[in-house]
Formats: structure tokens, C-alpha cells, sequence
């Protein structure tokens, strides 16, 4: 059992739920689903009925409308048993968010209450060949035509695009950056499988290539111009803070399997758990989880009060967590040995899955680099205080949606 | 409305810095916020005067300036009481 601190009695059953479930639909399947490269379509119908494809959709429109927390928690849990789901609840989750914050009320009675169910699924297709990081290098263009657009350009690194039903998708129309809901089915786009990734394997990557796509006037989401810089950064941080919670679980995913091993297999005459070189690594593992767990709680407050300093503070959250997750499971490999690189155990799994936590949803060195520089908007901005500061509400009575 | 353009400000000030920012100075043409800026800006309005930020709201011109913002308050305090 992990240390946790201020949760509320809602949020720690909301827990106890999510884990039950993971043990039971997830953590004895993500082994097998790993291998074969997919979640199996069985999977999508389980986690659509247990109602968590609509964590980040407003109740109003059937959806969960989970608070920071419990949508942090959530993501933990599901991803302690298998990443590839959690990016899943990732990537379904901004294309969702998206929808609820920024699309028309038609947009909204469209989409969500499919989203809410898993009857549609929805991913982020942000990255190009050429635009990564940078993704001001979007090159994708739009076009305006007599009932809608037309999309030229092409999307790599897709997590679940091999699944998805709706893309939220990037181009620039009249040289600006907007988002477009583009539906799988549109003449015109191609969806073509990238097998044989590293890390999260069963979240079905794919590649988008739009050849004069025709998409209706209705696809358009938000303002043009307002793509990146709203639709996309907002999105984002719903994915990096997912992320930096999946990455929680997974560093409790090594620390639980190191710990049973540890304690069960002896050499030298004593189970490993007594070698103290061993329990530097367990130390390690536990301490980095806890800590990785309390900033993911603190961006998530911040998520839940509204507050501007939320952005900071997930930043924060996901570059500690993600590579807290890969040092923890290259020490999960390092205790489990031979062992720990063969099929038997998951640590092999979790080792790959955390090397692509730290390049996805912002690498590592850029989540570096922001932060440096936004420390020193952070120490400039100690004379301005915020509204959450100044409201004498605690974590615990605060209840927005993610 | 001097309170709603100095809490504009206050909030402003840590990303500029020693910068005096004036109130109709492009804050996008200064160069000194990057690209999350805008989110946090977004989040400040609507934390700090309880509205919400909607599609239609999302113009480059409410947001370039103290005194657009400013303006962008006021007219959705105005359209919320009528």
C-alpha cells in the first residue's frame, strides 16, 4: 500500500475502483497485449462500460467529470498495470477535453456523449515528419472550399490512430495554426499502422497521410489561429499531466515487482531484499514514487483550483515522474537480473514503456529548458497572488473537472 | 475599472520582468512570453473574474493589450448581468 496523503474519502474509493479494475481487465492481459501490438476491440467495449473513456468529458454529457485528483488517480492506477492503456486515457482525454472546452454546441451534442462511451474514440494528431518538438514546423495546410476544407500534409507517431474514430488534427489554414475535428472516414485520409515501437507497443501507433482530405465546415475546432496556442497547449497539458501520473503507476509497477522478487529469490545464502546494495534500489524506487505521487497531487490542486501556476506545477510533475519511472525500472530490471530481461517478468515492459515517457508530451529536455526558464517567472511572480491563494479552500473542498 | 487593469498588470509583471509594461503595449510583440503563455493567460482571466473564456472570445485582439483585456472583462461582466 503507497503512501498517500490528502484524499478524500470519494477520491480514495474512486481508487480502490480504478485499482480493482486494472487488476482485474488490465494487469493480467498487458503482458499479451504488448506482444501482439493492440488492445483487443473486446478491451475498448470493457473500459467503455466501466464508464473511464469519460473521465475527461462533462457529466452533462454522460461523461465521468472526474476532478484533477480522481482523473490523476485514474490514470496511476491504469497505469501501474499497462502504459499502453494509459495512453489511451490520454490521448482520448485531450481530443475530449478539446471538444468540451473549445468546440460549438453542435461540436459538443456531437461528439461527447459518443466520447463519453468509448462509441467513438479520439486521438491527438499534432506531430509531422518535420514538426516534433518544434511544433511550430506544422506544415499540414487547409484549405477553404464551398462546404468545408480540404487537409494536404502528413501525421506521424499517432498513439492509437490505428483505433481512433475523430483526430483532433493540426493545420494551418491561411498560414494560421487551427485545429480540425477530422473524422477516420473522411475521403481522402489514410491510416496506415506502425508496428514495432519500443515502449507502450499496444497503443497502436499509426501514420496519417491527407491527400486533399475533405473535411465539412464543422470540423473546424476553436478560432484559426488559436490551434496551437489554446486548443493544442490546453490539450497538452491534460496529456502531460496524464502522462506524469501513468508514470507514478509504472514507478509503483517496479517497486512492486522488485519488492516480491527481492523478498523470494536468495543468493548467497539470504533472499536479495538483505543485500544492501539491493535495497539502494528499493530506497530509491520508493522514495522517488512518493515524491513523484506529491507533485503530481500539487498540479493537480492547482488543475482543480483554476490556478495559473497549475502549468508550472505539471511541468514539474512530468519531468520528475517520467524519469523517476525510468531510473525506477532500470532498477527493477537490475534487481530481477537475467530474469529481468526475459518474458517471465514485466520489468522488461516497464523499462520500455518509461523510456517513452520521457520523450513523449514534451521530452525531457525541453520539459528542462521551460522550466528553468519559467522558475524565473515563478520567483517574479511571489509578489502577485493568485485567487486560489487568497480563497481559504482546501484540496479537499475543491471540485472542478479536469 | 483602475482595480481590474492593475490586477491585469500585477499578474503580467512576472513575466516582464524590470519591463514596464505599458497598457497598450502589444504584450505578444515583446518577446518576452513563450508558448504556454497563453494558456496561463486564459486561466488567469477566468480564475481571477469568474468567466469562462469561450471559443468566440479566443481573438488575438482581446488578449494583445492591458486595456483589451481589461475591455474583454468588462464586456463579458456586461453581457452576464444583461
Amino acid at each position: 500500500m503507497a503512501l498517500r496523503v490528502q484524499l478524500t474519502d470519494q477520491q480514495s474509493a474512486a481508487r480502490e475502483e480504478y485499482e480493482a479494475f486494472a487488476r482485474e481487465h488490465v494487469a493480467p492481459k498487458a503482458g499479451a497485449w504488448d506482444r501482439d501490438e493492440e488492445l483487443p476491440e473486446d478491451f475498448f467495449t470493457t473500459i467503455g462500460a466501466a464508464g473511464y473513456l469519460g473521465a475527461a468529458v462533462p457529466a452533462t454529457y454522460g461523461g465521468g467529470s472526474l476532478d484533477a485528483i480522481c482523473f490523476g488517480l485514474l490514470n496511476e492506477e491504469i497505469g501501474r498495470a499497462c502504459s499502453s492503456v494509459r495512453s489511451l486515457l490520454t490521448v482520448h482525454g485531450m481530443a475530449s477535453r478539446a471538444v468540451a472546452r473549445w468546440g460549438s454546441a453542435a461540436q459538443r451534442e456531437h461528439w461527447l456523449p459518443r466520447l463519453a462511451t468509448g462509441a467513438a474514440i479520439g486521438a491527438f494528431a499534432l506531430t509531422e515528419p518535420g514538426a516534433g518538438s518544434d511544433v511550430k514546423g506544422l506544415a499540414t495546410e487547409a484549405r477553404r472550399t464551398a462546404d468545408g476544407f480540404v487537409l494536404d500534409g502528413a501525421k506521424r507517431w499517432i498513439t492509437f490512430g490505428r483505433r481512433a474514430d475523430v483526430y483532433l488534427l493540426f493545420a494551418r489554414l491561411d498560414g494560421r495554426e487551427t485545429a480540425f475535428l477530422v473524422e477516420r472516414t473522411s475521403p481522402g485520409l489514410q491510416v496506415t499502422p506502425v508496428p514495432g515501437i519500443l515502449g507502450t507497443r499496444a497503443s497502436m501507433l499509426a501514420e496519417l497521410e491527407l491527400r486533399a482530405c475533405q473535411v465539412p465546415a464543422e470540423a473546424l475546432l476553436g478560432r484559426p489561429g488559436f490551434g496551437l496556442s489554446a486548443v493544442a497547449a490546453d490539450a497538452l497539458e491534460l496529456g502531460r499531466y496524464s502522462v506524469a501520473w501513468g508514470c507514478v503507476g509504472l514507478s509503483q509497477a517496479c517497486l512492486d515487482s522488485s519488492l516480491d522478487y527481492a523478498g523470494e529469490r536468495e543468493q548467497f545464502g539470504v533472499p536479495l531484499r538483505d543485500h544492501q546494495l539491493v535495497q539502494r534500489m528499493l530506497a530509491d524506487m520508493a522514495t522517488g514514487t512518493s515524491a513523484a505521487r506529491l507533485l503530481c497531487q500539487q498540479a493537480g490542486w492547482l488543475r482543480d483550483a483554476a490556478d495559473p501556476q497549475a502549468v508550472h506545477a505539471t511541468w514539474l510533475a512530468k519531468y520528475y515522474s517520467s524519469t523517476t519511472a525510468f531510473r525506477s525500472a532500470t532498477d527493477a530490471v537490475q534487481v530481477h537480473g537475467a530474469h529481468g530481461c526475459g518474458a517471465e517478468y514485466p520489468v522488461q515492459r516497464y523499462l520500455r514503456d518509461a523510456k517513452v515517457m520521457e520523450i513523449i508530451e514534451g521530452s525531457t529536455e525541453l520539459q528542462q529548458t521551460t522550466i528553468a526558464h519559467t522558475a524565473y517567472h515563478s520567483r517574479r511572480a511571489a509578489a502577485f497572488r493568485p485567487a486560489a491563494d487568497r480563497r481559504a479552500t482546501g484540496p479537499a473542498e475543491r471540485t472542478m473537472t479536469v | 475599472m483602475a482595480d481590474t487593469k492593475q490586477t491585469i498588470r500585477d499578474f503580467l509583471a512576472q513575466f516582464f520582468g524590470d519591463h514596464q509594461l505599458a497598457d497598450d503595449e502589444d504584450i505578444f510583440a515583446t518577446g518576452f512570453v513563450n508558448s504556454l503563455f497563453v494558456m496561463q493567460l486564459v486561466l488567469f482571466v477566468e480564475n481571477e473574474f469568474s468567466m469562462t473564456i469561450a471559443d468566440e472570445d479566443l481573438e488575438m485582439a482581446n488578449f494583445r493589450t492591458v486595456s483589451a483585456i481589461e475591455a474583454l472583462v468588462a464586456r463579458k461582466h456586461t453581457t452576464v448581468v444583461s
